[in-house]
């Protein structure tokens, strides 16, 4: 797509684009719906039928309303729109999340006889995915389109595709979602959804990747900020994990079943070269991207080294697509590929820290922020919990120790530390910038319900880890207990009963966390309603200037 | 060239493709030798590709999401194989699109299930699985007592395998229906033709419900399939080191 | 396909080239020429102003 295109584009030209795509998506949902004799292919034919006429009611009102055609100013509505999706998904994500650790902690109270939709294995994937690609894909989409805007000083590209982008984006989380609890899932975790899902998947992804290059190339600043490059190689990587991994026959075009191109060991390696990958890019350097920006921003400092952010990066992105295989030690996988993937592991100890350490660093000699920003301090805490896990990942990635830890709950425990403190936190600094800056307002509705958040979510984190590392290293030891006679010590459900108390306390750690992201959404929505909490009310907000132009308060303004 | 990497933070497609490049070594590397190099897989007797009954109870295992508790997977550790048997070779999930390895254990391996207990075991602990082992953690799934498979869809799933690979001949796909209702019942005339498309299948009304071929039929006749294939009196370790 | 063959080619120029770009990122990064431009760079999220 060239430069001329694009501005065309802008033109409304692309609303054709978008309408004959619909119209296709229509036809193909029609004669799906009516040819299949697969029930759940015949209910998920009609969610997208519905999805698409919809889509086409929504352009067609834009082409006659007239409005968004040739507009030149920042395109903030599809952000608000990606910040409200990123806490419903949220909110929606960890519900899932505490409803199922409950369910192994209550395993009698908690399943039910004919009910196969709420059984453990339709609603783990389906909290993996709400919480991975759903709240953190959207707070990725979100953030990206507004950091993509600002660092290049242009309206996003492509008219009305960041809208296609953010739609298709949702109905690609309602298939999948659905498709979970119906029973829909080619079992490659973190990748479940069937051919069909993928396939629309690739559409949304690919206009995103064009969208997001399309601001680059029209940009009014001769750099690419930092944070873009992160976003860049999250887009870009995701996009090849997803194509590959996801390769597969169909039983029918009318059938939502297929078998995976790849078997055995070569599956397992393609697999977790997308699940590590998964980590690494949509968990990691996407949400770089967004401590790249929103951290120099609200500590109203530079990025610490822009060196350090440049062999970091490289580093990052060439290391990490290698550590797959440690999912796979002592495995059928080749010893030469297990052990070319712990040594990567291991290397790629280092780039992480870089990204930690400019990310900490930036606060030298503002570290007094901590103290009275509560936001600033969530997406420093964010960094440290980073920190620790690409400390953890390594130890767990060598031989010996995984060993231990594979197949335990210490592995639950790792990817929440990276997940709830890491991605989790990050995610909820930057929306509380996002929110007063998309909604015009000079600061959030009130400081300490911020505070109540990140010490009840902070505490839930620290139960969650810690039980899952004591659950996780003890069934570990217990599964290799011998007793004196050179016999196994414990059968296996007598590990699995002493997890028990572990589980309970899982389930704590995880209410607790959710308890904290509702707490959030209050404020959120007090914020953008407009309101102040009275206790909270000082002379900022009393006081003199509302006069920030274009909307976006000032981030210093609510620092202090 | 000092000015190389300007150039890329000021192009944008310049950074695109620097960035595809760069995360393309590691998996071309890694990945790609697999398909290629003779010593991934080893050499071994007994694998057969499953029967259509025993792939439909492997469909209905990836359906219910077994795999996110149980893995199958045995690794080549002491305890491991004093456990659960033989650790896992490559060759055994060579027929596995996709595999099941898994990643958790919440509950025990079951790579090697197979025959270590009886049919109506696996029916009462899949119905309830608390009333055999009261400590478990694993959800009911009694109804797949009431779900009889589509045997005329099996031909499909066969064909489908065989694109992606899976070496069924034109005669097990054209048979698939009447195979799966063969396994339910020894006394039916197509035993032995049957036995000779699938060396060692087992026959039998795996549920305990002889009007209905049905998910728990299936699920049982794969779980009770698992692990059995290779001939491990003829295996040799040191023939296959990599 | 053989391993070895494949191991030895990683083990050689395999090295020799991951060695090599790695320093061209750190020559890069590390040139003082390119200091001010990296310090334009970090200022962006900085100086924004609305369109």
């Amino acid at each position: 797509m060239s430069q001329h295109m694009i501005d065309r584009n802008e033109g409304g030209g692309e609303i054709a684009v978008i309408g004959a795509l619909l119209g296709v998506g229509v036809l193909w949902a029609l004669t799906t719906a009516a040819r299949t004799v697969d029930p759940l292919m015949q209910v998920h034919a009609f969610i997208f039928l519905a999805a698409f006429v919809l889509g086409g009611i929504a352009l067609g009102a834009q082409v006659y309303s007239g409005t968004d055609a040739n507009r030149s100013d920042y395109q903030f509505g599809v952000v608000k729109a990606g910040v409200i999706a990123t806490m419903f998904w949220g909110i929606a994500g960890f519900l899932v999340g505490v409803l199922i650790a409950s369910q192994l902690a209550f395993p009698n109270l908690l399943y039910f006889d004919n009910l196969p939709w709420t059984n453990f294995g339709r609603l783990r994937p389906l909290h993996t995915s709400a919480v991975i690609f759903a709240f953190g894909g959207n707070a990725l989409m979100a953030t990206s389109f507004y950091v993509v805007q600002r660092t290049s000083r242009t309206r996003l590209a492509g008219g009305m595709w960041p809208w296609f982008v953010f739609w298709g984006y949702q109905l690609f989380i309602v298939i999948a979602a659905t498709g979970y609890l119906m029973g829909v899932t080619q079992s490659k975790e973190y990748a479940e959804p069937e051919w069909y899902t993928d396939i629309w998947l690739t559409i949304v992804w690919v206009s995103y990747l064009l969208v997001f290059l399309g601001t680059i190339w029209k940009r009014k600043e001769p750099h690419i900020y930092v944070a873009n490059w992160f976003y860049l190689a999250f887009i870009i990587t995701v996009a090849m994990l997803h194509i590959v991994n996801n390769l597969a026959v169909p039983v029918s075009l009318t059938d939502t079943k297929s078998y995976s191109l790849f078997s055995g060991v070569q599956d397992a390696l393609t697999q977790w070269w997308y699940g590590h990958n998964a980590v690494g890019f949509f968990l990691t350097a996407g949400f770089l991207g967004i401590m790249y920006y929103f951290i120099p921003k609200r500590a109203e400092r530079p990025i610490y080294s822009y060196r350090l952010s440049i062999v970091h990066f490289w580093s990052l992105i060439f290391i990490y697509i290698w550590a797959g295989p440690h999912h796979l030690h002592y495995t059928a996988l080749p010893e030469w590929a297990q052990t070319l993937g712990m040594t990567f592991s291991i290397m790629l100890w280092m780039p992480s820290w870089g990204g930690m350490i400019n990310g900490l660093m930036t606060l030298s000699g503002a570290w007094d922020k901590l103290r009275t920003d509560p936001v600033l301090r969530m997406m420093v805490v964010s960094v440290a919990f980073y920190g620790m896990s690409t400390f953890e990942g390594p130890l767990m990635a060598i031989r010996s120790v995984n060993s231990l830890s594979h197949y335990t709950d210490w592995t639950i425990g790792h990817v929440h530390s990276g997940a709830l403190g890491w991605v989790g936190y990050i995610s909820f600094g930057a929306v509380y910038c996002l929110v007063p800056w998309l909604w015009n307002r000079r600061g959030l509705y009130s400081k300490a319900l911020v505070e109540w958040h990140f010490w009840i979510s902070t505490l839930g984190i620290l139960l969650y880890i810690t039980s899952m590392w004591v659950s996780g290293v003890m069934q570990g030891l217990m599964w290799r207990a011998y007793n004196s006679f050179g016999f196994l010590e414990y059968s296996f459900v007598e590990t699995v009963e002493a997890m028990h108390p572990y589980y309970m306390i899982r389930a704590l750690g995880g209410a607790m966390f959710l308890t904290g992201a509702l707490i959030m959404v209050y404020n959120l929505w007090r914020t953008a309603r407009g309101d102040v909490c009275e206790k909270e009310l000082t002379p900022q907000h009393t006081g003199e200037d509302a006069g920030v132009p274009g909307g976006v308060a000032a981030p210093a303004r609510m620092g202090a | 060239m000092l000015n190389k990497h300007a150039i890329l933070e000021k192009h944008g497609w310049l950074l695109s493709v620097a960035i595809l490049v760069t995360v393309s070594i590691g998996g071309i590397v890694e990945i790609a030798p697999l398909f290629y190099l003779e010593s991934t897989i080893e050499k071994v007797e007994g694998m057969r590709p499953y029967s259509p009954l025993e792939l439909a109870g492997r469909n209905v295992y990836v359906r219910e999401g077994c795999y996110l508790c149980h893995s199958q997977q045995i690794r080549p550790l002491r305890d491991e194989v004093e456990r659960y048997g033989h650790y896992s070779l490559a060759a055994e999930s060579m027929y596995d699109h996709p595999f099941q390895w898994g990643s958790k254990r919440t509950g025990p391996d079951l790579a090697r299930v197979g025959g270590k207990y009886s049919d109506a075991w696996h029916v009462q602990h899949l119905i309830d699985p608390r009333s055999v082992v009261p400590e478990s953690v694993m959800p009911p799934y009694g109804f797949l007592v009431k779900n009889t498979i589509n045997l005329d869809r099996l031909e499909l799933d066969l064909k489908a395998n065989r694109a992606v690979g899976v070496p069924y001949t034109d005669e097990m796909i054209e048979k698939a229906a009447s195979d799966a209702s063969v396994q339910t019942d020894p006394f039916s005339a197509d035993y032995d033709a049957f036995l000779a498309r699938y060396p060692k299948a087992q026959i039998r009304d795996f549920d305990g419900n002889v009007d209905a071929i049905t998910e728990m039929d299936a699920l049982i006749a794969y779980l009770q399939v698992l692990g059995t294939m290779v001939d491990f009196e003829k295996y040799q370790p040191e023939e296959n080191y990599r | 396909m053989m391993y070895e063959t494949l191991s030895q080619f990683a083990q050689t120029f395999g090295l020799v080239l991951f060695v090599v770009a790695f320093a061209l990122v750190l020559i890069y990064a590390l040139n003082p020429r390119n200091k001010k431009s990296f310090d334009e760079a970090k200022r962006i999220p900085l100086e924004e102003e609305d369109i």
